[in-house]
């Protein structure tokens, strides 16, 4: 069973992001970079899938410009087998990229795609369904829990009412929660080593698919601040602010 | 044209999140029909039909939609999408399992929990969890949206009297099976339209010590939250988490207790017309959204506060 994992690189998580003064953007210039942390779970998950012997080969995938390379390499220092970068500048919607997927699924025909629940720069919590939708795929979203059994998966979801456990069979998308498992850091022998795994690199134009944006971004802008508030010294006083100032209670 | 509202409901009753989603479909376009789709789901289908926003309901009956499963609602949804502009249906996970699915199929690029209702192709939608605003405008002829709930009032839910239609139900989706669904029962309000929410983090050090939360809870009528560190260390479920990839809640009062306000954290709650935070780390990033703030060991602030609320006279509900 083959798997293949979307990764992508994105602000890391602990930065305070800042607003482009001309309203254009946000700044990512001298920022650090990380994988999205759910698509880590998607790469640890598969690497465990793989280490129990129920999977062969495990593909790390990611789209974007040149340096989105780094969160491929990051991959195969965790434990996947080989990389595939596919290259496109600017701003690819989440349709793109499913496009973009779906190319690259006919192509290595893997069993299961693997990714992040949602990017943590966008927030769409898009493409895993919408690949799913372009081939036709059952889709297991927002996972928890992942058991594979003979030709099928059982999904344990994260739903607004509590836990959702669903069956789908193989080929089928899963997108991943943070509580899936506990992603491993890479060991400096295995970063070592996955310099030497290869990662094949396709520009997006060659993929015969439309990446073009069809949606503008006319601005983007700070909220508006809250105000600072002030400290108390009691409980007491606390009750009193609630229920006197602040008459919530 | 018209903007086709996808219901959430349990085949009896509307999920409340519905109306929010009916308010915000409404501000895109007057014309909004409802589409109902379940199994047995008529009381539904009625409770839609009451709504005054609606103008028209279209019930779809078929036993392999009682749980909902979006690989069987998503090809309903498209054979009636040419008579629509606009899809809507809440950001929850409801929606947001759903909708990306009949986006690709119309080759739209899907706008994700908006905000705010611009004009019909405009809309305004948070992104890094909340830390900008992104105004952006669909190129799309049809557009799939979907709505932060807590961003649109709740619409009226009586008053309306729009005629129900049926329409054909679609093929079965056979490689994805439901199993089960643990819902977990309270009595308590809803944490996503609760007045009150008391929220406990990683400062609660384990799930026992949660009772003093709920302590609090029962008292102030409130819903439970919780931060992702306390959700991971299993101190409570996973439907009580507030943030980024957990619930957004924006009610009257948030009392953060031993939560230290990481920004994932604060993307779920920072829209909250009154915050307190309650934590013994005077220099924790909660306190700066926070209104009011008690540096203190929250195992001695939170049984006085119990007791002060005993003292009132009387507490809103």
């Amino acid at each position: 069973m083959k798997i293949l994992v979307a990764v992508k690189r994105v602000i890391d998580y602990n930065v305070q992001i800042r607003v482009k003064e001309d309203g254009s953007g946000i700044v990512t210039e001298n920022v650090k970079m990380s994988t999205n942390p759910p698509d880590d779970n998607a790469i640890e998950e598969a690497v465990k899938i793989k280490e129990a012997g129920k999977a062969t080969e495990v593909i790390a995938i990611t789209v974007g410009e040149e340096k989105s390379q780094e969160t491929v390499r990051k991959a195969l220092a965790v434990g996947a087998d080989r990389g595939i970068h596919v290259k496109a500048d600017g701003i690819i919607e989440p349709l793109a990229v499913s496009k973009i997927l779906q190319k690259i699924v006919e192509k290595e025909k893997p069993d299961l795609v693997f990714m992040g629940k949602q990017a943590i720069d966008d927030d769409c919590n898009q493409t895993g369904q919408m690949l799913s939708a372009l081939l036709d795929w059952p889709q297991a979203t927002f996972a928890s829990k992942i058991d594979v059994k003979d030709g099928k998966l059982e999904v344990t979801r994260e739903i607004d009412e509590g836990l959702e456990t669903i069956e789908v069979n193989t080929p089928a998308i899963v997108t991943c929660d943070l509580r899936l498992n506990e992603p491993r850091y890479a060991s400096l022998p295995n970063i070592m080593k996955a310099k030497k795994k290869p990662i094949e690199q396709i520009n997006a134009s060659d993929l015969g698919v439309d990446i073009s944006s069809k949606i503008q971004q006319i601005k983007v802008e700070e909220p508006p601040k809250r105000q600072a508030g002030i400290k108390v010294s009691s409980v007491a006083e606390l009750v009193q602010k609630l229920k006197n100032e602040a008459k919530v209670i | 044209m018209a903007v086709l509202l996808i219901v959430e409901h349990n085949n009896k009753e509307l999920k409340a999140f519905t109306l929010n989603a009916a308010t915000a479909a409404s501000q895109i376009d007057g014309e909004v029909h409802a589409l109902v789709i379940g199994n047995n789901c008529t009381d539904a289908a009625k409770a839609a039909s009451e709504l005054p926003v609606v103008k028209k309901v279209i019930q779809v009956e078929a036993a392999h939609y009682e749980n909902f499963i979006a690989e069987n609602f998503a090809p309903v949804i498209l054979k009636l999408a040419e008579n629509y502009s606009h899809i809507v249906c809440s950001a929850n996970t409801f929606g947001k399992n759903l909708m990306p699915r009949i986006a690709a199929k119309l080759d739209t690029s899907q706008i994700s929990d908006i905000i705010k209702v611009v004009s019909k192709d405009t809309f305004i939608r948070p992104i890094y969890a909340g830390n900008a605003f992104a105004t952006v405008k669909s190129n799309d002829a049809k557009k799939c949206v979907t709505i932060r709930p807590t961003s649109f009032d709740p619409c009226d839910n009586s008053g309306g009297s729009a005629p129900i239609e049926n329409a054909d139900a679609g093929d079965e989706f056979t490689t994805t099976k439901f199993i089960k669904r643990e819902e977990i029962k309270s009595d308590r309000p809803e944490l996503g339209t609760a007045r009150i929410v008391v929220s406990g983090g990683r400062g609660m050090q384990n799930g026992d010590n949660f009772k003093l939360i709920t302590a609090v809870a029962d008292k102030l009528n409130a819903a439970i939250g919780a931060s992702r560190a306390a959700v991971d260390a299993g101190y409570i479920s996973n439907d009580h988490q507030v943030g980024q990839t957990g619930k957004v809640v924006v009610p009257d009062l948030y009392i953060a207790v031993g939560i230290s306000g990481a920004i994932q954290h604060l993307a779920g709650m920072k829209e909250s017309k009154v915050i307190v935070a309650i934590n013994k780390d005077g220099e924790a990033p909660i306190f700066s959204v926070a209104d009011y703030g008690l540096e203190a060991d929250l195992f001695e602030a939170l049984p006085q506060f119990l007791e002060e609320l005993n003292k009132l006279n009387t507490i809103q509900k």
